[in-house]
């Protein structure tokens, strides 16, 4: 029952928070839609965690990505035994870059005077889901031997029952502990995207890269030109 | 040609007498809220000095503004936009809290409170940002009148220009010398802001060239803090939002000068229209160093020119605007008569505030304890007191500030103040001889007339000759998207809400 609940229901609840919600913030207060960087308060802490957080987490979350869009590609690459050791290895650097880069703006979340004054308790929250989150990642990673063949195996039809509308949860009920763990913190931290910093993620600038550097706008015309 | 209206800017440094109340009028309208207390819109600096944010003019140490690649410009902060974007988690050339001050107020409070002791209860600082007793290190103007000049004015970094023997002459007591530079934003044609905002949020205003930060779409990726060459744009910490000088546009639209102008005690500001040629704006942006004042004096078009007039009103400028521009106290000094010039060319940004460079202190000697001035009657300086060949900031210092270190270009403008000086006391106090006056007006470069003029518009101009400003189309803005008497109704103040955090 807490099996369906968590890993057939509460992804579409995850899902619908993040859409409802951030659709909602997005119209009603477009002003909060911000990274809130705080490296103007503190400088050299921010370096070696966000450096670290950010490219670690991004390598990992791409890694994943890749893993759920081909999967039968990422197995075959597996089935010579020196490529999974070189796909496990820098995985699991990535992994541990990640989480060094958390527990370094936990730390300085909390050591920084000048920080605390603009945390949350939403930073807070959030920044303790992504330590459990990043933690249970890398045990799995550790301890589960190995990860990126069997998410091919389980994790990859699981989540495209999930897709299509007919969870089929027998796929995942009988994970260990820390690898349901690391699925439902996944959920979490997508149903936490618009109540948080985390709507940062959906303003990636990509428009950077095409528009022209200068940016005038008229009253009257239209055109936005350089 | 693609004719555009700039709202712009004159500074008279000779005028400036550093008391600040510009920048107290603006602080007092306009960053007084949480987050922006460190900031200084308006601020005025000593020079020489380190300025504020500390060493500002130094690229070396926070990439700001434009350099030339081949034929092409970058932002100096970015190999490339992909480059730029890579350091978008941690901003390598970002100037923190400490390189400008960590704001204060004082503990009055415990004055009432504190119990009964043998000691007079104090008020200790406390920080704006934590709330917590701290110790004051800096402030933004900490250098004032060199104040700290072995740490400060020592470090300028146009002082890198000068000879090893011109910076120890500098120290020297009676040789001492210092003037003012207020800045605020410069509402550059080629902004660093804009160009390096990868949200898109800054922006350009078609009709005035005013250079806004959008709230709304400001993701705090902070890249404009570290674009601007003159630490024009700050971030709030508390909002999460870069926020910079909008050259008082609510006022502007009502007909009233900014309130740094407006309030400026030493009358040193100047306020009108510039007509110029957006379509050239990379071209004499991308110019060789010691042609940029000239690059940048070419572009700004004649506003009296019917060809001019004509191409105008085809891009929709109106006539008032054009009425406006041919009235510029601007256009005289930057264009006209070419007294005024830009700070810091060699960012490239195309500046439009300008400066009428301040007259200089000849060199002068301390004989038995007194201030002596016979060596100077003898060398036929006096009674003006000023020569170019003997002044006491060496030109290349100003040279530095002013023209990208073409020193040539800063001469012909002492040259011109210097005539005017001298003519105008030769023709009212009459104690110097008319061979003077006329070689003075000559080596100016000057007619009687614009010699005069100039004087007019330095020292006896009123209000509205300072200030001409153009009808910002305020009404029209609106009548264009909804119908004005609904808009009066849905709005009063802009925001709504409070730009503060909430999730
Ligand atoms: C899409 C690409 C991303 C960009 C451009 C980006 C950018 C940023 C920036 C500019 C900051 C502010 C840093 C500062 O204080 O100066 C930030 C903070 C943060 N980001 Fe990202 N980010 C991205 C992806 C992510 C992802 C995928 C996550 C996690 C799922 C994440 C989690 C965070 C967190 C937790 C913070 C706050 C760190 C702190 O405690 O100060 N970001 N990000
Ligand atoms: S108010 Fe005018 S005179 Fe006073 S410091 Fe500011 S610019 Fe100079």
């Amino acid at each position: 029952m807490l099996d369906t609940l968590l890993f057939a229901v509460f992804p579409y609840v995850a899902v619908a928070l993040a859409v409802v919600v951030g659709f909602y913030r997005y119209f009603s207060d477009r002003f909060s839609y911000s990274s809130l960087s705080s490296q103007f308060l503190e400088n050299r802490g921010l370096f070696w965690g966000s450096v670290s957080w950010h490219y670690g987490i991004l390598a990992i979350l791409l890694g994943h990505l890749i893993g759920f869009l081909i999967p039968r590609s990422v197995l075959a690459w597996n089935g010579v035994p020196w490529r999974l050791y070189v796909l496990e290895a820098s995985a699991l650097m990535f992994g541990i870059l990640t989480l060094w880069g958390l527990v370094v703006l936990i730390i300085r979340r909390f050591s920084s005077a000048r920080i605390r004054v603009v945390t949350s308790l939403m930073d807070i929250v959030l920044l303790v889901v992504l330590l459990v989150q990043v933690v249970a990642g890398v045990w799995t990673a550790i301890f589960y031997r190995w990860g990126s063949s069997w998410y091919a195996g389980f994790a990859v039809p699981y989540l495209w029952s999930i897709i299509k509308f007919s969870p089929d949860i027998s796929l995942v009920n009988n994970l260990p502990f820390m690898v349901k763990l690391h699925i439902i913190g996944a959920y979490v931290i997508v149903g936490l995207i618009p109540f948080t910093r985390l709507v940062h993620l959906l303003s990636f600038p990509f428009t950077y890269f095409w528009r022209p550097y200068q940016v005038v706008i008229w009253n009257r015309r239209k055109e936005t030109r350089g | 040609m693609d004719i555009r209206s700039q709202v712009s800017m004159v500074f008279h440094l000779d005028k400036c007498i550093g008391c600040h109340t510009c920048s107290v009028a603006c602080k007092n309208i306009w960053t007084d809220r949480k987050g922006t207390e460190y900031m200084w819109w308006n601020n005025v600096e000593t020079k020489p000095g380190t300025g504020f944010p500390t060493l500002w003019e130094d690229q070396e140490k926070y990439k700001g503004g434009w350099e030339k690649k081949g034929k092409d410009l970058r932002l100096k902060m970015h190999g490339s936009k992909t480059g730029g974007l890579a350091n978008i988690f941690y901003n390598p050339n970002m100037p923190n809290l400490d390189d400008y001050y960590e704001p204060w107020t004082y503990d009055y409070k415990h004055l009432f409170t504190a119990p009964e002791g043998d000691d007079q209860p104090t008020a200790r600082a406390i920080s704006l940002i934590t709330g917590k007793h701290m110790e004051i290190e800096a402030g933004p103007n900490w250098d004032d009148d060199l104040g700290g000049s072995p740490v400060y004015a020592a470090n300028d970094p146009n002082l890198e220009s000068l000879t090893e023997n011109e910076r120890l002459a500098l120290n020297e007591l009676e040789r001492v010398v210092f003037f003012y530079l207020p800045r605020i934003c410069n509402h550059c044609l080629n902004p660093g802001c804009v160009a390096s905002c990868p949200a898109g949020a800054i922006y350009k205003r078609g009709e005035d060239g005013i250079v806004l930060v959008s709230q709304e779409k400001c993701r705090a990726w902070r890249m404009c803090i570290t674009g601007c060459p003159y630490k024009k744009t700050y971030y709030n910490w508390g909002s999460g939002k870069s926020e910079k000088c909008i050259l008082c546009y609510p006022r502007l639209e009502s007909g009233e000068p900014p309130a740094c102008f407006h309030a400026c005690v030493g009358r040193i500001r100047y306020l009108g229209v510039l007509l110029y040629d957006a379509d050239r704006i990379k071209e004499i942006a991308s110019v060789p160093e010691d042609e940029l004042v000239e690059a940048q004096r070419s572009i700004l078009q004649d506003p009296f020119d019917p060809e001019i007039i004509a191409l105008a009103k085809a891009n929709g400028i109106s006539d008032a605007t054009l009425a406006s521009a041919r009235n510029s106290p601007v256009y005289k000094f930057v264009k006209k008569w070419k007294l005024a010039l830009p700070l810091h060319p060699e960012f490239r940004t195309v500046p439009m505030l300008y400066y009428v460079p301040p007259l200089l202190p000849v060199l002068a000697a301390v004989k038995d304890g007194n201030y002596d001035v016979t060596e100077i009657a003898d060398a036929g300086l006096a009674p003006m007191l000023s020569s170019l060949e003997k002044a006491r900031v060496p030109l290349r210092f100003l040279a530095s500030l002013f023209a990208a270190g073409n020193a040539e270009k800063v001469t012909a403008v002492y040259r011109k103040l210097i005539a005017v000086r001298i003519h105008m006391r030769a023709s009212r106090v009459k104690d110097i001889p008319e061979a003077e006056q006329k070689e003075a007006l000559a080596q100016g470069n000057l007619t009687v007339k614009e010699a005069e003029d100039i004087w007019r518009l330095t020292s006896m101009a009123t209000f509205d000759e300072r200030f001409v400003l153009p009808p910002l189309a305020r009404e029209v803005a609106v009548e264009a998207k909804v119908d004005p008497s609904t808009h009066k109704r849905e709005v009063g103040f802009g925001f709504k809400k409070a730009g503060e955090r909430k999730w």
